[in-house]
């Protein structure tokens, strides 16, 4: 019986695999341990504090971009979310524009327009090949040489553009804008099963609706409406020029926009590439089909094409997504305050917890990155084809 | 990069054992060179000068050291680390020991792991203006733009002295002085602030330096010093002591100069001491009896290393003030050599 075990280990070829996936998954498991050990016994001997209470402790340090309350007092707990959610804005931010310059420039690179499509040649290759932590410090030294914030550029008597960013009138809510929200969320909705309907009707009488008119209307004037209605319950804070600089309105800072740009332009040639080979990828026959039975080249494109080709394009750009996101970590390069810069940066440097800190910031960067996976698979089901072909 | 270097540091930590099993003596007089971590550019405290050679007053304690233990002030490797870095370098052991204006502070002191051996120069943070803002004082800065070197103390000086005065500020946080420089001049922000020693050093870079001013306000303590590993008390009394004999040469006015002289004619006992002319004293420290006396030969006293990289009759143009020894008003004392 024994004997026979053995002879099964060696010789069956299943039981085998598992013996040596069981070896290998133990060897790493021992040599995490034993790494683990040494470091503490290591941080130890050196005389280094360990643990995470820190996180407890009153950071000390100002961020000045910020999406949630924060102040000196505030804890490292609390300006690891400030970093969390710059990272995350220009993430968001980056993916957004990046994916519209990128499949523009992808369309435009196929166009049979000689210039345009050069143009978009040279702007992809440019920007693929430059180190993309270079075209940011570029954006940023080509904005820190906008003028000064004294000379500000006035456009339309309430936006100021100068090297501190671009100063604009910051909305305040009054009573009664809710409702104003209230009715674009409601038209929103609506409209989204209006297009069902009528699409519904199209596909039983054959009659065509402008549905994009009559819901952009719906969507943009009910709510203009409302906003009359209720007695414009809207006001601007305009910002004033008041010693140093502006005070009040809001600011769009030139460390952002130097990410925002070196990230997304950067990023964006990748997806462009990404975008034509998904198009090329869609037969001609296709093409040929749709012009035959006399779609415009727009309904090509819209019905025909794109929808095929994105079961090519969505997992490469999954991965440029991930770049993105990932990239956003140069932003200490240029000030930008994101989850490296600040946490990763500042509160290790005052706590000098860098094993600790490192750890957090790099499961925080996992984390964001498989969620981002999770996500774009889902979507990637959701656009392959269905049933057999 | 920066991050690269942590993470490198850290992996050291994490893996190795390092050096810290054998005494960073023995491991220095071993490979025979002294690896120092320096500023990654800071005028007259650490910067390689035209001919790539590092020199300044931070420099020259690692200069002090070298000459101590080979006898020889030029067997230093110098290591440029951001202020971000420079505990994880030193604790991981990529460096034998830290001489870069850094501030000794409890935390960094204890829980750190670290030990400061002395001060070698006294700072404290200052902020710098343009001279056509006419302010004439740190406390009509509110609403202005700072910029700001991330991994030190100033953070929270910065934070501290805005809030206790009522005032508020955008803070722009860079990596490097260099990056602070650029922000500075570009005119993205209105206050540079940082060790007044440091806005010196800068300013003297500057295209038009009299068109900045360093105002009177400083808000902070910065005693700088050199540091070392915490577990080694050897090697910490061997940068000490260096330290302290440039200070003592001054107070008994030894020079690179005449420091010959007073080997053969001194008569003052603690002098000979220091000299080595009474032998037995380098013998305490691991090292030979004239190791005091190379360090002066080579390195020069204090006053020397002063004058020479950031004296008033440099480009940095700072006065001795606090860093005059005790007996000149200032606050810089050491030790008695007996």
């Amino acid at each position: 019986m024994e004997q026979n075990f053995i002879r099964k280990l060696i010789f069956d070829e299943k039981t085998r695999a598992l013996l040596i996936q069981t070896l290998v998954i133990g060897i790493f498991a021992v040599l995490i341990y034993l790494v683990t050990k040494q470091t503490a016994y290591n941080l130890e001997k050196r005389g280094i504090g360990t643990g995470f209470e820190f996180l407890n402790i009153a950071a000390g340090y100002d961020i000045s971009i910020s999406l949630i309350p924060y102040d000196s007092n505030d804890t490292h707990l609390r300006a690891y979310f400030v970093g969390l959610l710059n990272t995350l804005m220009i993430a968001v931010c980056g993916c957004f524009l990046a994916t519209i310059m990128g499949f523009l420039v992808g369309i435009i690179r196929l166009s049979s327009n000689w210039l345009f499509r050069n143009i978009a040649y040279v702007y992809v290759e440019f920007t693929r090949n430059v180190p993309v932590l270079l075209q940011i410090i570029l954006y940023y030294t080509i904005l820190l040489h906008l003028p000064k914030v004294k000379q500000s550029i006035i456009i339309f008597d309430s936006f100021y553009l100068s090297n501190r960013g671009l100063f604009s009138p910051a909305p305040i809510f009054k009573d009664g804008f809710s409702v104003v929200i209230g009715s674009l969320i409601v038209m929103i909705i609506f409209t989204f099963f209006l297009k069902k309907f009528l699409k519904k009707k199209q596909e039983l009488t054959g009659k065509q609706y402008p549905i994009f008119l009559i819901n952009s209307a719906l969507i943009i004037f009910t709510p203009i409406i409302f906003y009359y209605l209720m007695g414009m319950p809207l006001e601007f804070d305009h910002p004033v020029m008041k010693g140093f600089n502006f005070k009040g309105g809001m600011v769009i800072r030139p460390e952002f926009l130097g990410m925002l740009f070196g990230l997304s332009i950067y990023t964006a040639a990748f997806i462009s590439e990404t975008v034509r080979s998904g198009i090329i990828s869609v037969s001609k026959g296709q093409r040929e089909a749709a012009q035959a039975i006399g779609l415009k080249a727009n309904f090509i494109m819209r019905l025909i094409i794109i929808p095929q080709a994105l079961r090519v394009i969505i997992p490469p750009l999954t991965s440029q997504y991930l770049n993105l996101t990932k990239n956003s970590s140069l932003g200490i390069a240029i000030g930008y305050a994101d989850l490296v810069h600040g946490f990763g940066g500042i509160s290790l440097n005052q706590t000098g917890k860098a094993i600790e800190i490192m750890l957090i910031v790099m499961s925080t960067y996992l984390t964001i990155s498989l969620t981002i996976s999770f996500f774009m698979n889902l979507y990637n089901k959701a656009v392959q084809f269905k049933g057999n072909i | 990069m920066t991050i690269i270097k942590t993470l490198f540091a850290s992996m050291i930590l994490t893996l190795g054992l390092a050096t810290a099993n054998a005494g960073t003596l023995d491991v220095v007089k071993e490979r025979g060179n002294l690896i120092c971590g320096s500023n990654t550019g800071l005028a007259g405290f650490g910067n390689p000068n035209d001919a790539g050679v590092w020199e300044g007053i931070d420099v020259d304690v690692c200069r002090a050291v070298a000459a101590a233990v080979f006898g020889d002030a030029s067997k230093v490797e110098y290591v440029p680390l951001t202020s971000k870095v420079r505990f994880t370098s030193l604790q991981s052991g990529e460096v034998d020991m830290l001489s870069r204006n850094t501030t000794w502070t409890l935390q960094r002191d204890v829980e750190l792991g670290l030990e400061f051996v002395g001060v070698n120069y006294y700072d404290g943070q200052g902020f710098m203006v343009r001279k056509d803002l006419g302010v004439s004082s740190a406390t009509e800065l509110d609403g202005a733009s700072v910029c700001i070197q991330v991994g030190t103390t100033t953070e929270m000086n910065l934070a501290d002295y805005f809030s206790a005065n009522g005032m508020s500020y955008e803070s722009i946080p860079v990596e490097t002085n260099a990056e602070a420089d650029a922000a500075y001049l570009a005119g993205r922000c209105d206050i540079y602030t940082t060790d007044a020693s440091g806005l010196y050093a800068s300013r003297a870079g500057y295209p038009d330096p009299s068109a900045h001013i360093v105002l009177p306000e400083i808000v902070s303590k910065e005693p700088l010093g050199p540091s070392v590993r915490g577990n080694d008390s050897e090697w910490a009394d061997v940068v000490r002591w260096s330290l302290n004999a440039m200070i003592i040469a001054e107070e008994k006015g030894i020079t690179s100069g005449n420091v010959d002289d007073m080997i053969a004619n001194s008569p003052d006992p603690e002098t000979q001491r220091l000299l080595g002319v009474k032998a037995g004293y380098g013998a305490w420290l691991g090292l030979s009896d004239d190791w005091a006396a190379n360090i002066i030969r080579q390195v020069g006293n204090y006053s020397e290393s002063f004058e020479k990289h950031i004296g008033v009759n440099t480009p940095i143009n700072i006065a001795r003030g606090l860093n005059a020894l005790y007996k000149d008003g200032g606050i810089l004392y050491a030790p008695p050599f007996r």
